[in-house]
């Protein structure tokens, strides 16, 4: 295992440089002058010189790159075009955010997912199951952005039970800063009322994000369950006379499993594309809105900055999933 | 796969005649008729500058259909020939071309897709060109799988000690063997590819103002959305049946190939 960590978080930094070397080499043809950008739409040509110099902009294409690269390794993202702030720090105060909105998703979607997965393989053929597939079809078709908007409309202006937007009620201060997610800090704090306010904020683009993820992974966990149920292993423990409860959380379970620890490692990333949407239709102060109004306002460092961190929560959740399949299935740390 | 079909027609129909189904002008403002709710004249109502939103929806799934087959038609090409040449060379070059593999897929698509598009300046041919851009990788895995497994065939060897030269073992012994699954992959591939574009057009890369994009139509719509949902609602509604009816078909051609 200790081997198999170390391999692992040895790709995990090269596979890091190569994305950022790609980021940087894409945003480099962008059409529009940066520092045509960040003087402003009416400065004066010697302006624009003067911040390109003062930018560094008009330095070879290469030097540049070895600025930002090293600038990397020590954290440092470049500054912000247009706030001339550190990319850095704009990113430090969004993460949190997005974080708390992609984990809370992460854990409906495992729970809800593989409860219907495993409840849908029970009942395989009858109405419930029925039921379940079609909800899985429909889910797997929305796309978040719309599925944002219509929950908006439901259950925010008709129905009136979530808030439309944001983090928090715009009355009230954030909890102190511990960890950046609302929900934590405010517990932390004692602030029930902060608390219940930012969990209420992120009902809705938590079911806009998980809905669609929730039933690809029902779908998985209902035929990995199928098929693990016809084994001759659970056939022999049912014929043990084994309870049924036993014999598909114990024997038939954790072998379906294997299949759908690999799907979600696919899914997440779908899930941080999906963030990006949610995002925007519920102006949740994260990274994903951030890269979109970076991008609309051609502030490259800002883009690639934001993409990178994106990426590098994809890239770190993808390896952790690794690790609990070889965990899971002790064939693979063997080979 | 029957009922995919049957979804998907209108739309099909839609996208290669426009002009008999639309009832109005897909671009024609009119300022006597903004916001008009649904009815008889206007089937999906009006928007913000009084066009017709159901003649905007049946001129958009031309520019969706087209576009989305557009992406997969390069991704596939540029795919399929990287993904020969790695299985069949080896060596470096399968090599180099992997690791790029990786490293794109590395990314969650839309994300690399953004900046891409962003960098190409927005407007729906580069969004095609970002959407393309990430999505190579996946037919060129596919090829490089197909491709690794066939040149161990007995056919393939036999073929070579004719004397046969590479180019003409790939595209007479390999490239057929390998249409299926790139038909398969392709028809799963074509409804995540209208998703992606108009995910594109929704953040504001896509297609540009007076375009009937369905995406940059929800973008819109999405202002009005809580008071006037027809303008935003009609595209949106359009965009998951299309994706429903495309998924729906590439699933029964999936489940054709492993009775086969």
């Amino acid at each position: 295992m200790g081997k198999l960590l170390l391999e692992r978080l040895l790709t995990l930094v090269l596979k890091l440089f190569g994305m950022a070397v790609i980021l940087f080499v894409v945003t480099q043809v962008l059409p529009a002058d940066p520092a045509a950008v960040a003087a402003g739409t009416d400065a004066r040509p010697e302006q624009i010189e003067k911040i390109r110099q003062e930018l560094g902009l008009d330095r070879p294409f290469h030097e540049q790159f070895i600025t930002y690269i090293s600038g990397l390794g020590r954290g440092d993202l470049g500054k912000s075009l247009l706030t001339r702030r550190a990319v850095s720090d704009d990113l430090k105060l969004r993460f949190p955010a997005t974080l708390e909105l992609a984990i809370l998703s992460g854990v409906v979607i495992v729970i809800l997912g593989v409860g219907l997965g495993i409840i849908a393989a029970i009942n395989a053929g009858n109405a419930l199951d029925w039921l379940i597939r079609a909800f899985v079809v429909i889910g797997m078709a929305i796309p978040p952005f719309v599925l944002a908007l219509v929950l908006q409309l439901v259950f925010a202006k008709w129905l009136d039970l979530f808030p439309l937007e944001g983090r928090l009620h715009t009355l009230m201060a954030p909890p102190p800063f511990r960890t950046g997610l609302y929900t934590v800090d405010s517990l932390l704090a004692g602030q029930w009322d902060i608390f219940w306010s930012s969990l209420r904020h992120l009902a809705l683009p938590v079911a806009a994000l998980a809905l669609g993820r929730l039933a690809v992974g029902a779908r998985f966990t209902r035929s990995g369950m199928l098929e693990t149920l016809n084994q001759p292993y659970v056939r022999t423990a049912r014929a043990k006379g084994l309870r049924e409860g036993p014999v598909v959380l114990r024997h038939a379970f954790r072998n379906a499993l294997i299949p759908v620890v690999t799907m979600l490692g696919i899914q997440i990333g779908f899930l941080l594309s999906g963030v990006v949407l949610v995002e925007v239709v519920f102006t949740w102060p994260g990274l994903g809105r951030y890269a979109v109004d970076s991008v609309l306002s051609f502030d490259f460092y800002a883009v690639i900055g934001a993409a990178l961190v994106i990426a590098v929560i994809f890239v770190v959740s993808n390896t952790i999933v690794d690790l609990l399949y070889a965990q899971l299935d002790p064939r693979i740390s063997h080979q | 796969m029957l009922a995919g079909i049957l979804l998907l027609l209108p739309f099909l129909l839609f996208a290669l005649l426009p002009t008999v189904f639309a009832t109005h002008d897909p671009i024609k403002t009119s300022i006597r008729e903004l916001y008009t709710p649904p009815s008889a004249e206007h089937f999906f109502g009006t928007d913000e500058l009084g066009r017709d939103v159901y003649s905007r929806v049946v001129h958009g799934a031309r520019i969706s259909l087209a576009s989305a087959s557009l992406i997969i038609g390069i991704a596939c090409v540029i795919g399929v020939v990287l993904g020969t040449i790695a299985g069949y060379w080896g060596g470096w070059s399968d090599r180099l071309i992997m690791t790029l593999v990786d490293l794109v897929l590395a990314f969650p698509s839309l994300i690399l897709a953004l900046a891409v598009s962003a960098a190409l300046g927005p407007g729906l041919r580069s969004a095609i060109i970002a959407a393309a851009a990430v999505w190579w990788p996946v037919y060129a895995r596919l090829l490089r799988g197909i491709t690794l497994q066939l040149a161990e065939m007995e056919f393939v060897t036999a073929a070579r000690a004719m004397g046969a030269s590479a180019p003409a073992i790939i595209l007479r012994h390999i490239l057929p063997n390998a249409v299926y699954a790139i038909i398969v992959r392709i028809s799963i591939d074509l409804g995540l590819a209208v998703l992606l574009l108009a995910s594109l057009s929704f953040i504001g890369l896509g297609a540009s103002a007076p375009t009937p994009e369905w995406g940059a139509m929800v973008a819109w719509g999405r202002l009005y959305f809580l008071t006037e949902w027809w303008i935003g609602g009609f595209p949106a509604l359009a965009i998951t049946l299309i994706v429903v009816a495309i998924t729906m078909v590439g699933d029964g051609l999936n489940e054709l190939r492993t009775i086969r």
